[in-house]
């Protein structure tokens, strides 16, 4: 009985089925439901990690140990593990490790775009690279044994396009895999010079075997159709192809490092122009170039960025388009928006009143650099608001300067905030850090976090003491403020921008994620006081608007969770909350 | 291939067009076709204008959804409607709640909204509906998705008994009755406009 799965779930069930026992992971998006659906599987353990290395590390020694593993991770976790990736690929494994790094061309959710197939090329580690959910399935379950025979990570390189489009899938028994037994093996696993040096010679022989395998294993294969053009793809962009071009012969790449030379060049010489269509990258056209095969120019080039489509496809071949009606230039646009009663809104209206220069993280705060709150002047990577906002300190002493705070979530803090913050504190930064502790991991769907101690199964956990912990590093200013409270903010802020410049502060903004409870309060509601000020519109809140003509503001009950954020900003007493009694069902 | 279909529904985060896309693509599979979801998740999500593809047919092969090749556009929302316009096909059906979640952009005064945006829906020959007043005459304002459903079954043909097991077996069981009043309400609204 065929199932619809998405590609994340293909993976882990094809994990699964080859008797993976153990899998790890942070959670990013487009990879994140990978290790949800196999934590609920029977018979394995599965953990969230603090960080995309420790879970790399993690899987390396369940996998030293014996244990077929899986960890997952986004394409930018990717970067994160890269220090024990090149060295795994050294080491080799004991039981089969496979690797998912998800990509995600367009950047629906991610601040790049990466193509995860250069860490292949560049680690000498596998690539295999699938372009539905069956495939997904048969590659992360095959993919172990591979591990295995070639002693080797296997990386799975996916996309968004795969990794959450869901498609009919023939799921399979569980194999037994009894893990292998440990033995001591130091000139394997001890990665010191003397040991290392003939573990790359293991590697050069290795990346020798990989291909002479990727000429003859099942994943590569040429579809030969009509000759005049053939294409060479792999993953998702191999079913845009197929749609934009059925004609066409196609040279579908199931394993995108190594490539198979002799293949490429066989393929070649059967067709009379040769292209390349891959998106957001360059890397398969590289790498085809590298084999000796010249592929053909596009009449109208591929975008460089971006994802692509069947209709881009034929572009770039100068094929004609569908026709279609105009989009209409007068619809404003509809960015994301922090949720009603979400207790990051109010640090960031302070913030901006302050005019700090912000220096911003990875999570759903991000969206305090839009308007209105318009409150963030840098997001770079995990844990980077706490390291820059030193950076900006460091430039900017003895200047005059607008105050510099850092703004990072509770499970971003614990991922790699937490090392920044003792390289401060060591160097004895000035500045102050808000830690937007919502006890939850929000963005990728209310994962579970050191900070909250909840794991992924469930299994009992140690709940990390913040504020113990900031005692313990011995931060010179620590205080816990409600966020929902707009009085508490603003003073505590206050105090640590002007009275505390010239030490370090952190501020804990502690206050549940409210999705986690979706209690909600009696609502709130605009009475006939409100002059059009439209301060409370000023909050960004999703349940507040004003008329465009009157400027009077009213709240949509059907949104508003009663949070009571607005009605602190309002001069007029015009935001008041429904009495209890009058809640339809009650209050809860 | 030109007998694949493409079905784009688009609406605001959070309005469930991803739970209506995962039951219209049980019914094609239940229909005995091909199926491919494609699904946005992550920030986008956040309250920020969605689209979700769903295609089938007898092969299917990319999973997104070009301008002008929505063989039928299913819109939660009648701003968001007009943002997807393009990608109908000419000849395709059109079919858009007549309500709209203001932007924050609108709410806040900043951008305004579109003048007249049911008539010049209704100038593309989009179908307009009430979803939200018929899901709640159903019983329940979240089954919206299935309201919509069912007015797109009556361009689809699958069946209705072919959707009323596929909705019996994959929506909450609290709400299995009003989801199945609502996707008759949207049927019967379509059926014959």
């Amino acid at each position: 009985m065929r199932e619809l799965m998405s590609g994340n779930e293909a993976i882990a069930r094809g994990a699964w089925e080859a008797g993976a026992a153990i899998g790890v992971a942070y959670p990013g998006t487009p990879s994140t439901e990978t290790m949800e659906a196999f934590a609920r599987c029977d018979g394995v353990y599965a953990e969230w990690c603090t960080n995309e290395k420790v879970a790399l590390e993690v899987a390396l020694g369940a996998s030293a140990a014996g244990a077929r593993t899986l960890v997952t991770m986004k394409h930018v976790g990717v970067n994160v593990a890269a220090d024990p990736l090149f060295t795994a690929a050294y080491t080799g494994v004991g039981g089969g490790l496979v690797l998912l790094a998800a990509d995600d061309p367009g950047m629906y959710s991610s601040q790049n775009e990466q193509d995860s197939r250069y860490y292949g090329a560049a680690a000498h580690i596998p690539v295999l690279d699938p372009s539905d959910s069956q495939e997904a399935l048969e590659m992360a379950r095959d993919a172990y044994g591979l591990s295995e025979r070639f002693d080797v990570p296997v990386i799975i390189r996916s996309t968004v396009r795969v990794s959450h489009t869901r498609t009919p899938v023939q799921p399979g028994d569980r194999a037994a895999a009894e893990p292998a037994s440990y033995a001591s093996d130091p000139a394997k696993w001890v990665m010191m010079p003397a040991y290392a040096k003939p573990r790359r010679k293991v590697q050069l022989e290795r990346i020798d075997r990989l291909r002479r395998w990727v000429e003859e294993c099942p994943y590569n294969r040429m579809e030969m159709r009509d000759t005049a053009v053939g294409v060479v793809c792999s993953g998702a962009v191999y079913q845009h192809v197929r749609e934009a071009l059925p004609e066409a012969s196609v040279l579908k790449l199931g394993v995108t490092w190594p490539l198979p030379a002799g293949m490429l060049n066989r393929f070649a010489d059967a067709v009379a122009e040769l292209y390349v269509v891959e998106e957001g990258s360059r890397y398969l056209a590289e790498a085809v170039r590298a084999a000796g095969v010249q592929p053909a120019a596009f009449p109208s080039p591929l975008p460089e960025d971006g994802e692509l489509s069947p209709g881009i496809v034929r572009r770039a071949l100068g094929l004609p388009e569908l026709p279609h009606r105009e989009r209409p230039a007068d619809i404003p646009a509809r960015p994301p928006a922090l949720c009603a009663g979400c207790p990051h809104r109010l640090v960031f209206r302070e913030l901006a009143r302050l005019k700090a220069i912000v220096t911003g993280d990875i999570g759903c705060y991000t969206l305090g650099a839009l308007p209105p709150l318009s409150a963030m002047d840098t997001c770079v990577d995990m844990g980077a608001s706490v390291s820059m906002a030193h950076g900006f300190e460091l430039a900017l002493a003895g200047t005059d300067h607008r105050p510099v705070v850092a703004v990072i979530g509770d499970s971003t803090f614990a991922h790699s905030g937490l090392s920044s913050l003792v390289s401060t504190v060591y160097n004895r930064g000035a500045g102050t850090v808000c830690i937007l502790d919502n006890r939850t991991t929000a963005m990728t769907g209310r994962q579970g976090n050191p900070f909250n101690g909840e794991t992924l199964q469930g299994r009992p956990s140690t709940e990390l003491d913040l504020m113990g912990l900031l005692e313990a590093l011995q931060v010179p200013h620590v205080r816990e403020v409600d966020p929902n409270d707009a009085q508490a903010v603003r003073s505590a802020l206050k105090q640590a921008v002007a009275d505390e410049a010239d030490e370090l502060s952190v501020i804990v903004f502690r206050s549940p994620c409210v999705l986690l409870h979706r209690q909600r309060k009696p609502f709130y509601f605009v009475n006939g006081s409100c002059t059009g000020c439209g301060v409370c519109v000023s909050l960004g809140c999703p349940a507040i608007a004003r008329d465009a003509e009157t400027r009077i503001a009213s709240i949509d009950s059907a949104q508003c969770i009663g949070c009571g954020q607005c009605a602190q900003y309002c001069n007029f007493s015009a935001i008041e909350q429904i009495p209890a009694s009058s809640m339809p069902g009650g209050a809860k | 291939m030109s007998d694949t279909k493409t079905i784009l529904l688009c609406g605001v985060g959070g309005q469930g067009t991803i739970t209506a896309a995962h039951l219209l693509a049980r019914a094609a599979l239940a229909a005995g076709y091909e199926v491919k979801v494609s699904e946005i998740h992550g920030m986008a999500q956040r309250g920020g204008a969605v689209s979700t593809v769903v295609r089938f047919g007898d092969e299917v092969f990319s999973m997104v959804c070009d301008e002008g090749a929505a063989d039928a556009v299913v819109s939660f929302d009648a701003m968001e409607a007009l943002r997807n316009l393009a990608f109908l096909a000419r000849d395709g059906f059109l079919l858009a709640s007549s309500e709209t979640i203001l932007p924050t952009a609108v709410a806040c005064g900043r951008a305004a909204l579109p003048p007249d945006m049911e008539g010049r829906l209704a100038a593309e020959g989009a179908l307009l509906i009430g979803s939200r007043a018929l899901a709640e005459q159903a019983g329940n304002a979240k089954c919206e998705n299935t309201v919509l459903l069912g007015a797109l079954e009556s361009r689809l043909g699958f069946g209705r008994e072919l959707w009323e097991e596929v909705i019996a077996a994959h929506v909450p069981p609290k709400t299995v009755e009003a989801n199945l009043a609502a996707f008759r309400a949207g049927l019967d609204f379509a059926a014959g406009r």
